[in-house]
């Protein structure tokens, strides 16, 4: 593998500044990356035309006034509609879809020069927690357990944005996360990820799975590279009405590293019972960082956070249930072949039988079943009002003068590739558990790398902000990374 | 709460999803397990609190009413399973 892909989006913004480097150079080195990495199945529609014709109107557009992301090679969800770009968010029923526009968060970063290589694996309508419901097949994460060469989930559902920033494929790729799945999968290969608060990036143009939870963010190699793509993707937009009209600071300005004074709370109730040693020693050992860089630790209490999984897969299916009805084979992607006979419901129901894979099938019914006549109050709105309990504890802890809290990302390492085939769904949806009151809340959580386990695999920290604190989150995150000093990479095997 | 068949197959139907007679009873435990798991909610005292609405407390901004858009014929029907005549073309609705 080139030495080029290895860089961060940073170093390489640098290198093309005093024109050591060009995209040209760069994006070349990442096609060639990804052309021998389809054992990872992480780039599901590679776009070398589109990607060299962009290194080449970077190149012509070089200079110190170029913004950070010109030139630098980027991988796209494939839940983010690209023009003229197949855009199936992993599913079947989006067959052949070629979207006649862009997405607000995709043109943002274009207009500021990137370049994109392809589209990226994921969850069906990013419904999993292990990239194992796409109908392009399963992701593989880079690393393995030692000298055991066992397929391992990169997680879900961004795991092909995962599995290829963390192989070096891309210098960086777009995530969305609606329960955990940037964070969640970051964690596990290693990388960055930071979902911003509700509002701060568009959704319009992304396809739709929760309305009230989605949020697109960044996946990157370090926390500075977070910050100058997060800084491109975020701001208001007219097209998007639930997102904020509101200033969006400088975030790679913000990374001082200095934490002195700032008040970092452990939630209590993140302590799980039968927490791995290791996970507990991952979050004393991140505690600790934070208190050596000057912050003051308080325990925290969060009395709503068991209700937060059980809130979310009301809320989460109700959502998408109602977001999904479009796919009924009138306007896009794939319809049935009919039989004699048939007509416009029977179309709908072998379509949407034909072109949605299990889970998403079991999600779709199951928020059908919850805002079903007889059962709205029972199931829905109630788990709305525990919705808004979990918001008050984070508002409480942050009336009380808490900056940020850390708890663990995730309550494992990477998985195996089909070890919870036969676990039920709730099993999957435990992954889920440290990440997903923050979508319920609306606000900006970022995973970090800090430390292997025993079998050498990545383990990573959650630290979450205030709301419109992405900035200040980024900085304690800065602080933390450079205490962890992770710098491990997988062994290249593919 | 214990999801039977027929209800099962009453969801599948309100969903709009063809489910064969005998995925049925598969499919009823499933949601029964996932609706078992979603009652610990019950245990929450809930009195006086408003279902959220929105998650960050902001006014949904108003776009002025003028027309944005439009003579998007061919784009809009670009990506039909079956377009004709300028219309997406379904099977007979009315007899």
């Amino acid at each position: 593998m080139s030495e080029l892909t290895k860089l961060t989006i940073a170093a390489a913004r640098d290198a093309m500044r005093k024109g050591e480097l060009t995209s040209a150079e760069l994006t070349g080195a990442c096609l060639k990356a990804i052309d021998g990495a389809d054992a990872l199945n992480t780039f599901v529609h590679k776009t070398p035309e589109i990607a060299m014709h962009q290194a080449a109107a970077a190149d012509a557009r070089r200079g110190a006034d170029a913004p950070s992301l010109n030139g630098i090679p980027l991988g796209i969800k494939d839940l983010f509609c690209t023009k003229g770009v197949p855009s199936q968010a992993a599913s079947n029923i989006l067959e052949g879809f070629k979207p006649e526009y862009e997405s607000t968060v995709t043109t943002q970063l274009f207009a500021d020069g990137a370049v994109m290589l392809g589209k990226l694996n994921m969850d069906e309508f990013a419904m999993g927690s292990s990239n194992e419901t796409s109908c392009y097949g399963d992701v593989v994460n880079p690393w393995r357990r030692g000298n055991d060469d066992t397929a391992l989930t990169p997680g879900g559902s961004s795991g092909g944005s995962a599995s290829a920033v963390a192989a070096d494929l891309c210098l960086g790729a777009t995530g969305t996360d609606t329960g955990g799945s940037i964070r969640q999968p970051a964690a596990f290969v290693g990388i960055t990820g930071i979902k911003p608060t509700y509002g701060r990036c568009s959704r319009w143009g992304i396809v739709a799975f929760a309305s009230s939870l989605d949020q697109a963010g960044p996946m990157t190699k370090d926390v500075r590279d977070a910050a100058i793509m997060l800084q491109a993707m975020s701001g208001h937009d007219p097209k998007d009405s639930t997102s904020a009209d509101i200033p969006v600071p400088d975030f790679e300005a913000a990374l001082t590293g200095d934490i002195r004074g700032k008040t970092i709370g452990i939630p209590k109730e993140y302590r799980m019972d039968g927490m791995p040693a290791e996970i507990e020693k991952l979050w004393a050992d991140g505690t600790a960082m934070l208190k050596a860089a000057g912050a003051k630790i308080v325990d925290i209490s969060l009395p709503h956070t068991k209700y937060a999984l059980p809130a979310y897969y009301v809320i989460a299916p109700a959502e998408a249930s109602s977001n999904l009805a479009r796919y009924d084979g009138v306007r896009f992607g794939h319809r049935a072949k009919l039989s004699h006979g048939d007509g416009i419901t029977e179309m709908y129901e072998k379509t949407r039988a034909e072109g949605f894979g299990h889970e998403v099938q079991r999600r779709v019914m199951i928020g059908t079943y919850v805002l079903s006549a007889g059962f709205y109050d029972a199931y829905y709105n109630r788990a709305r009002r525990v919705r808004a309990l979990i918001k008050r504890d984070f508002d409480n802890v942050f009336a009380e003068g808490v900056d940020a809290i850390l708890t663990p990302a995730t309550p494992s390492a990477a998985f195996g590739l089909g070890e919870m085939a036969e676990a039920d769904p709730i099993q999957m949806y435990l992954n889920d558990v440290f990440t997903v009151t923050v979508n319920l809340a609306g606000l900006p959580g970022i995973a970090v790398p800090t430390g292997l386990d025993a079998q050498g695999l990545p383990l990573g920290l959650q630290l979450i902000g205030r709301p419109w604190e992405e900035a200040d989150l980024l900085n304690v995150a800065y602080s933390l990374e450079r205490a962890a000093g992770f710098v491990a990479k997988p062994t290249q095997w593919w | 709460m214990s999801i039977d068949v027929d209800t099962a197959r009453r969801v599948a139907k309100l969903a709009r999803i063809k489910v064969e007679d005998e995925a049925l009873p598969a499919l009823a435990s499933e949601f029964s397990a996932i609706l078992g798991f979603i009652e610990q909610l019950n245990e929450v005292d809930v009195t006086g609190v408003e279902p959220m609405t929105s998650v960050t407390p902001m006014r949904l901004k108003r776009r002025d009413d003028v027309v944005t858009d439009g003579n998007q014929q061919a784009a809009v029907l670009k990506n039909a399973p079956d377009a004709r005549e300028g219309f997406f073309a379904v099977p007979k609705v009315v007899e």
